[in-house]
Formats: C-alpha cells, structure tokens, sequence
C-alpha cells in the first residue's frame, strides 16, 4: 500500500509542475500590470490589444493556410503509405517503412537545416510554399504511424464479405473502408493538423520574409521584448488546444 | 496476370509516399554530408570545390565543451524525465478507469498545448519579476541576484519540463499490459518492496523504458529552443550553434559539419539498438526451436 501512495504523490507533484506556469501565464493574462510579479487588479485590455494586433492575424492566415494545406496532401499520401506497409510485406516496403520511421528518430533540427540546404542548392526561393513542404514531410510520417495502427486493428473480413457479395474494389473502397477508416483517417488529419501549426523549429529554418507563421511571431514575441499581449495569445491557444485535445480523444476512444 | 495486378497496386500505393520522403527526406540529409565537405565564401554562398577544413575545425576544444554539455544536459534530462515517469506509469496502470482517463487527459493536455508557450511560461516564472522567483527570495531559499534564468540549470527545468510526457505515455503502456500479481508473487516469496520493483517491474516493462529513453534523448539532444530562450552562453547546445552558424554567420557548411555530427550521434547508436534487438531475437527463436 505505502508504494501505491509513493506513486500517486509523485503522481500528483508532477501535474502540478506541469499546470503551475500554465496557470501562471492564465492569470497574468488579466493582470493590469505590465509586469508579473504584482497584482494590480483585473483587465481585459491585452484582449483587445491582442485583436488589434495585424501582424498577428497575418500570421494567423499564413499558420493556416499551411496547415490546412500539409494536412490535405499528408492525410493523402500517409494513408496510402499505410495501406502499401499493411498489405505488402516485400523488400520495397521494408525500405519504405524505414523512409518512413526514420524522421520520427531524428531531432527536429535536422530536418530543418537540411530542408534548407536542400531549397538553397536548388535556389528555391524560401516562401509559404517552402514551409508547406516542410511541413507535409513531417505529417506524413505521424498520419502513415496512426494509420498503421488503426488499420492493425481492423477487420478486413468485412472487405472479403462485400468482395463475395459481389462488390467491385472501387465500390468496396468507396462503401466499405473509406466509412470505416474515417474515424482513423480524421484522427490522423488532426494530429497533422496540430504538429503543422504548432511547429516552431523546422518552420524557422525554411521559411523566408513573409512567411511568418504564428509560432515564428510568438518566438519572436519572446525573444525581443514582449507586452502581456503574449499571455493574452498563450491563453487563447491553450484554451483552443483544450478544446482539439477533446475532441481528438473522443474520436479515438475505442 | 494476377501477381502483375498486384505488383502495380502496390507500386500504385507506394509510389506517392515513397517519392515525397526520397526527395524531401533522403536527399537532404545526405545533402548536409555533402555540405560538410564544401568551402563557402564570406557572402554566404558555397563555392566549387571540396575541402577537409570545416571537418578539421571541429576539433576546436570550446566545440568540446559544448558537444560535452549537450551530451550530460540530454542524459540527464533522459534519466530524470525516465525516474519520474516510472512511479506515474505504474499508478496510471493500477488506479480505476475513470481516475486513470482523467489522469491520462491532464498529461495529455500541455503535451499537445504549445511549445514555445510551455517554454515561456517558465522564463516569466523563472524572471527576477516573476512569481516563483519572488516566492523563493521571500522564503531565503535564493538570494535576490542570483539568476535563475540563462544557466544550464534553467535549460535542464525546462527541458524535463517539456519532454516529461514522451517518457510517460510509453511507460504507462507498458505498465498496462504488466501482470501485477508476479509483484505479488515476488513480495509473498520474501522480496523486498524495492527489490520486487526493480527485479520484476522494470525487467517486464522495459521494452517501454526502453521506447521513453529514446523519445526523450533525441528530442532532448537536438534541443535549440529551449537553450535559446532560457539558457546563457554557458549554457549553449549544439542546436544553438547550428541555428548560429546558419542564421547569424551564414556560414553553412559549418551548420552542416555540426548537424552531421549531430545526426551521426543518433542514427550510429539506434542502428547499433535495433541490431542488437533484432540480433536477440533471433538467438531467442533460435533457443526457442532448440527447446
């Protein structure tokens, strides 16, 4: 018993370092001051500082026509990488899976700075489009990974049964799998969906002027002096996180 | 007519996947190899030619030094993000559903919630205004000029911080597939809680010890923005030297010399790991057909 209690205390002190500075940033989001350390009464003007703020809503746009555009062509091809590693067991899938895996066992850092070699030998000029590629590459392996084991878990004696009852692939594609694989399919668009705009290390490597994405505009936030506008930004995103998380986990739920 | 069928479905299947990591992913890879070996111009670009110098200036004792503490910042993150993982693992897999759902969503939650946000909730905690810093000079635990921001102590809060959760989820996936009565059993047998904990437990779940060392590692190693917002100079990782030579001196095969290193010191030792799995389980089937 005394071991169950050593666990849940720890258990315990791990979630509160976890929510502590989160909370932290929440309430100093309404703080009057400009500084955190004083309290000096209730505000909602970072709020509308934070509206107000144009570069943010560029960068708004910008992170979401990335992400909507790397969630589309990622959900694409990781499904069908999945279905080729599920059916096939031959030597090209072997090599595909490890084209697959190994960006997953590779720091972030890598995969930005060699993105950006790769766009600065053939001249391409760093833009959106540079960062959409970036970001599809990425999303690919962690759709191809959820689809995977969504599809592990999947009764394919459905497909035969629709096969014998006389039904064309095209139709059992179309009738069959596509329904039954959504939730699986969704869940792989929103976690792609997630990672592309919460990017921050790979998008600041390829993208060029013009190209800020919201995490770019945050960092920078940070890095060169920032108002309590940021904690108004930071409990905004939280709280729409919250809300993906919730969502996402009850599509999964079995 | 069949197996030609086949063969173009799989081509078909493969082919979309296949072509978009080879170029985006395989090349550029091996392109920062390439680079290494390249001489640049003070311009930025990259002239004709090979050259071995930007391989020789490697050996310059400060990159020593901050190779040295990438190295112990990133172990330790591991060790400690693995030994606090373990008693949570073990709790998520031993409680009641409902408390272990509710468990399980609030580790997930800052998981998913921002990174730069997470990193920057502790550099207003962690400031000479913020809150935790006042809190610890009013209880005399720090004295009012110490720093708690930009030192290698900060980079190391941050980094457990944010990497705990990849410890966790893998751990506690383990956990739940453990059988908890042969801790039972080694108790009944005269085992010592502790000895019970680490001869049965760990030795059953650490395939998932094993998967949460490598999901903190990498990530920890390639670590740049956390040392770039919270740490000093003395606190600077090979990542911050990388985004330095690429963003500050233009100077690109230099980021490439240190990126391949950096890409070498993880790649060498996951191939070495997954020969050597593959390699027991062989002698496993092996011994297993002998029996």
């Amino acid at each position: 018993m005394r071991k169950q209690k050593f666990c849940l205390t720890i258990t315990t002190l791990v979630l509160v370092f976890l929510y502590l500075p989160i909370l932290m940033l929440v309430i100093s989001s309404f703080n009057d001051s400009r500084f955190g350390g004083l309290w000096s009464g209730f505000t909602l003007k970072w709020y509308e500082r934070l509206w107000n703020e144009k570069n943010m809503w560029q960068a708004v746009t910008n992170s979401l026509i990335v992400a909507i555009s790397a969630t589309c062509v990622s959900t694409v091809l990781g499904t069908t990488a999945a279905f080729a590693l599920h059916r096939y067991k031959s030597p090209m899938q072997k090599i595909h899976y490890s084209l697959i895996y190994t960006p997953l066992v590779i720091p972030d850092i890598l995969m930005g700075i060699s993105l950006l070699l790769f766009f600065v030998a053939l001249n391409l000029h760093l833009s959106l489009f540079t960062v959409f590629i970036a970001h599809t590459t990425f999303c690919l392996t962690y759709v191809t990974m959820v689809m995977l084991s969504k599809l592990q878990h999947f009764d394919f004696s459905v497909v035969e049964a629709a096969q014998d009852l006389g039904a064309d692939s095209w139709v059992v594609f179309r009738r069959v799998l596509l329904p039954l694989l959504a939730p699986g399919i969704l869940a792989g668009a929103l976690l792609a969906f997630t990672l592309s705009l919460d990017d921050f290390v790979i998008t600041f490597f390829v993208a060029g002027q013009g190209a800020t994405t919201l995490p770019i505009y945050v960092y920078s936030m940070i890095k060169f002096g920032s108002t309590p506008i940021i904690n108004a930004l930071s409990a905004v995103i939280l709280i729409i996180t919250f809300i993906t998380v919730c969502i996402t986990q009850s599509l999964t739920k079995e | 007519m069949s197996i030609r069928k086949t063969f173009l479905d799989e081509f078909l299947l493969t082919i979309p996947s296949f072509t978009w990591l080879f170029v985006f992913f395989l090349i550029p890879t091996l392109i920062i190899f390439g680079y290494a070996f390249k001489p640049y111009d003070i311009y930025g670009g990259i002239t004709e030619g090979w050259t071995l110098d930007t391989i020789k200036s490697l050996a310059n004792p400060n990159y020593f030094l901050m190779i040295w503490r990438t190295l112990w910042l990133s172990s330790l993150t591991t060790l400690i993000s693995v030994a606090l993982a373990l008693p949570i693992g073990y709790q998520l897999a031993c409680t009641s559903k409902k408390l272990r759902q509710i468990l399980l969503l609030l580790i997930v939650v800052p998981f998913w919630s921002s990174f730069l946000i997470r990193i920057f909730a502790w550099k207003t905690l962690l400031h000479p205004e913020g809150a935790f810093k006042q809190f610890l000079v009013w209880a005399h635990i720090v004295n009012a000029d110490t720093s708690l921001l930009y030192n290698s102590g900060a980079v190391l809060l941050v980094m457990v911080y944010t990497y705990l959760p990849f410890a966790v989820f893998p751990i506690y996936a383990a956990a739940s597939k453990f059988n908890f009565q042969l801790l039972e059993a080694a108790m009944d047998l005269g085992a010592t809680r502790s000895r019970a904990f680490f001869h049965v437990l760990v030795p059953g779940i650490k395939k998932g010890i094993f998967t949460a060392v490598v999901m903190v590692f990498i990530p920890a190693i390639g670590a740049y923005v956390i040392p770039d917002l919270v740490g000093g100079s003395n606190s600077e990782m090979i990542g911050n030297k990388i985004a330095q030579r690429t963003f500050v001196e233009r100077n690109l095969p230099q980021a490439s010399a240190l990126s391949a290193l950096l890409a070498l010191s993880v790649l060498i030792p996951m191939a070495g790991l997954s020969y050597l799995t593959s390699r027991s389980k062989q002698l496993e089937s092996v011994a297993r057909n002998k029996e």
